[in-house]
C-alpha cells in the first residue's frame, strides 16, 4: 500500500483546506477512501452516527499536481483509512500561504497520513512544518460497509433556498427546538417548522423549483404521479441540520434535497469540483 | 405569502396590532434589556413598554413609542402581557441578526388578548416566519416611584465617555459604588475587587459631561452583577442621564438613536445596598 501526493497551487490547496473544514464539521471520524482517480470522505449511517451518512467525492486530478496510490492488491487499487477530519484539516490551516504541500501514507509506528507544509522562508532553505496524522488502515473485508448509498425512492425532489437564509433561520430554530420539520412539495415550496411549547415558528420558502429527476430505468418513482401541493415531511434533529450549513463556507453550484416522507432527508450540495451527500433520518 | 394576507378576517380583533418595516428598530431596543429570560410586555396607544426585572431590586424598561411603527393600534386603555424575552428575540432576529445595509426585516406583531397567543409575522427578502409564541399571566412589577422632584443629584454625560468604564469594571467587584457631589470628586465610579480598588473621576467641567446638578454629596453602593447588564443599553446609547434619590435608588436612562434617527429611551433602575458602610474615597 502506497500513497504520496503533492499541491503545489496555492488556490486548489485553499479548496482543498475548504473541503476538509467542511467535512471536519459535518463527523468526528469518517473513512477516506483513496482510489487512482477520486478521493472520498465517508460516513456510513451506522446507529452510532446517529444514523446520519455523508458521501464526499472529489476528483483527485482538480486538486492535486501529483498523485500516487497503489492499493492493498491490484484487483483492488484502493485504500480505505479511517481518519480524523479534525487533524487533516488543522494541518491544512497552517499551510494558508505554503509553497508546497505534501501528503504520504507512513508506518513508522503506526500508520499515519504525513503532512508536510513548506513554507516560505527568507533563507535559502524552506522551513517545513510535518503533521503526522494517525490513521486506522480499514480491511479489505470491511469495505462492503462503505458503498455508495443508493439515491432513495424520494417522494420530493426540491432545490433548498439561499443557504444564507436557511442558516439563519435554523440557528435560530435551534435555541428553540431539537428537533424540526422540513417539509416540500413539488410546486417549489418548502416550509421549516419547529413546534414546542413556548413557541411554534415557520418559515416559508417559495419558488424554489424541483429538479427533474429522469428515472433510471423507465418505472415511475414514487415522486410521479403525486399531487403537486402535497406536502413531503420529515422531522429530523436539528443539530445535524445546522452542522451542514455552517459547514458551507463557499455556495455550492447547485444545492438541492430528497424527501422521504417520515423517513429521511437526503441533501445534495455541488461545487464545481466536490460532490457531498449528506443523509439525515427521521426521528422515531 | 404577503403580509397583507396576514390580516385578521372581518370578525377577528386583534387587541395590539403593529406593523414595523425594520424589526431591529424593536429587537435592538429590546437586547439592551434582555437579562432575564421573561419580561412584560405593556402597550398603550402611546407605544410599548418592556419590562425585565432581577432579584426584587434592578429593573430595566425599553420603551418604543408608538411613531417608531408604521402602524401601532391598541383596542384597549392597556393591553399586558408576561413573555419569554429571549424566545421572542430569536424570533425577531430570525433571519439572522447582522444589519446588513439594504436588507431588513418587517414585522407585523398581532395579539387577541388574555390567553392568546403573541403572533409574529416577519419577511425578508421574499421569505416570510410566522411565530406563534405563548403568554402569560403579567406578573406584579416593582414601582421605584422616580420622580424628578425627588431627585437629589442628576448627572447627564455623553455615553461614549462611560463605555469603556463599564466594560473594563471589576467583575470580582461585589459591589459598585458610585459617588456624586458637588464638590470634587464630582462623579466617581468605585469597585472594590480582588485586585484592590479602582476608581473613575470624572470632573465636572470635562467636555463629556453635559449637565451637572449635584447639589449634596452622595456614596451608594449598587451589587454589580445587577448594573452589569446595563452596559448593553449604555453601548448603544448616545446620552445618559444618572440620577439618584434621597434613599440613593439609582436612575439610568439612556437616549438611543435608532437607524433612522428616530429617538427612544432605556431606562435602569437598581436599589442601593442595604448596608451603605462608609464609603472609600
Amino acid at each position: 500500500m502506497r500513497f504520496r501526493a503533492k499541491i503545489v497551487d496555492l488556490a486548489c490547496l485553499n479548496h482543498f483546506s475548504r473541503v476538509t473544514n467542511t467535512i471536519a464539521k459535518l463527523a468526528r471520524t469518517c473513512t477516506l477512501r483513496l482510489t487512482a482517480r477520486k478521493l472520498y470522505f465517508i460516513l456510513s449511517d451506522k446507529v452510532a452516527n446517529g444514523g446520519v451518512g455523508m458521501w464526499c467525492e472529489l476528483c483527485q486530478g482538480n486538486f492535486f499536481d501529483e498523485f500516487q496510490m497503489e492499493g492493498v492488491a491490484a484487483e483492488h487499487n484502493e485504500i480505505y483509512l479511517e481518519i480524523v477530519p479534525e487533524n487533516l484539516s488543522r494541518a491544512l490551516k497552517t499551510a494558508q500561504s505554503a509553497k508546497a504541500v505534501k501528503i504520504k501514507l507512513t508506518n513508522k509506528h503506526c500508520p499515519c497520513l504525513r503532512v508536510a507544509v513548506e513554507l516560505p522562508s527568507l533563507s535559502s532553505s524552506s522551513r517545513i512544518v510535518t503533521h503526522d496524522i494517525p490513521v486506522g488502515v480499514i480491511p479489505r473485508r470491511l469495505w462492503n460497509d462503505f458503498r455508495e448509498p443508493s439515491v432513495p425512492d424520494f417522494d420530493v425532489s426540491i432545490y433548498l433556498p439561499a443557504l444564507k437564509t436557511m442558516k439563519s433561520v435554523v440557528e435560530r430554530m435551534k435555541n428553540l427546538s431539537n428537533s424540526i420539520v422540513i417539509e416540500a412539495n413539488l410546486s417549489g415550496e418548502m416550509n421549516l417548522k419547529i413546534e414546542t411549547d413556548l413557541v411554534c415558528v415557520t418559515t416559508h420558502f417559495k419558488d424554489l423549483g424541483n429538479p427533474p429527476w429522469a428515472s433510471e430505468d423507465g418505472c415511475q418513482s414514487s415522486a410521479q404521479d403525486r399531487d403537486l401541493e402535497s406536502m413531503a415531511e420529515a422531522c429530523i434533529d436539528i443539530k445535524k441540520l445546522q452542522q451542514l450549513l455552517a459547514g458551507q463556507q463557499v455556495n455550492p453550484t447547485k444545492a438541492l434535497c430528497n424527501i422521504v416522507s417520515k423517513r429521511i432527508v437526503h441533501f445534495v450540495l455541488l461545487h464545481e469540483d466536490v460532490s457531498l451527500q449528506y443523509f439525515i433520518p427521521a426521528l422515531a | 405569502m404577503p403580509l397583507s394576507a396576514q390580516h385578521p378576517a372581518s370578525g377577528e380583533s386583534f387587541v395590539l396590532s403593529a406593523s414595523l418595516d425594520n424589526a431591529r428598530h424593536l429587537s435592538s431596543l429590546l437586547r439592551a434589556v434582555h437579562f432575564q429570560d421573561h419580561a412584560t410586555c405593556f402597550a398603550t396607544t402611546n407605544g410599548l413598554r418592556v419590562t425585565v426585572e432581577a432579584a426584587k431590586c434592578v429593573q430595566a424598561n425599553a420603551f418604543i413609542q408608538a411613531e417608531i411603527f408604521q402602524e401601532f393600534a391598541v383596542q384597549e386603555e392597556s393591553v399586558t402581557f408576561r413573555i419569554n424575552l429571549s424566545v421572542l428575540l430569536d424570533c425577531l432576529t430570525i433571519f439572522g441578526s447582522s444589519s446588513l445595509p439594504g436588507t431588513s426585516t418587517a414585522l407585523r406583531m398581532c395579539y387577541r388578548g388574555y390567553g392568546y397567543p403573541l403572533m409574529l409575522f416577519l419577511e425578508e427578502g421574499g421569505v416570510v416566519t410566522v411565530c406563534k409564541i405563548n403568554t402569560q399571566e403579567p406578573e406584579e412589577l416593582l414601582d421605584f416611584d422616580f420622580c424628578s422632584t425627588k431627585v437629589v443629584n442628576k448627572i447627564i454625560l455623553q455615553s461614549e465617555g462611560l463605555r469603556e468604564a463599564f466594560a473594563e469594571l471589576d467583575m470580582t467587584s461585589e459591589v459598585l459604588q458610585i459617588t456624586m457631589s458637588p464638590d470634587k470628586p464630582y462623579f466617581r465610579l468605585s469597585t472594590f475587587g480582588n485586585a484592590g480598588s479602582a476608581h473613575v473621576d470624572y470632573p465636572k467641567d470635562s467636555d463629556l459631561v453635559e449637565a451637572f446638578y449635584c447639589n449634596q454629596t452622595q456614596t451608594n453602593r449598587y451589587k454589580i452583577s445587577l448594573l452589569k447588564p446595563s452596559t448593553k443599553a449604555l453601548v448603544l446609547s448616545c446620552k445618559v442621564s444618572i440620577r439618584t434619590d434621597a434613599q440613593g435608588f439609582l436612575s439610568l436612562q439612556y437616549m438611543i438613536r435608532n437607524e433612522d434617527g428616530q429617538v427612544c429611551f432605556v431606562e435602569y433602575y437598581c436599589c442601593p445596598n442595604e448596608d451603605a458602610a462608609e464609603a472609600e474615597l
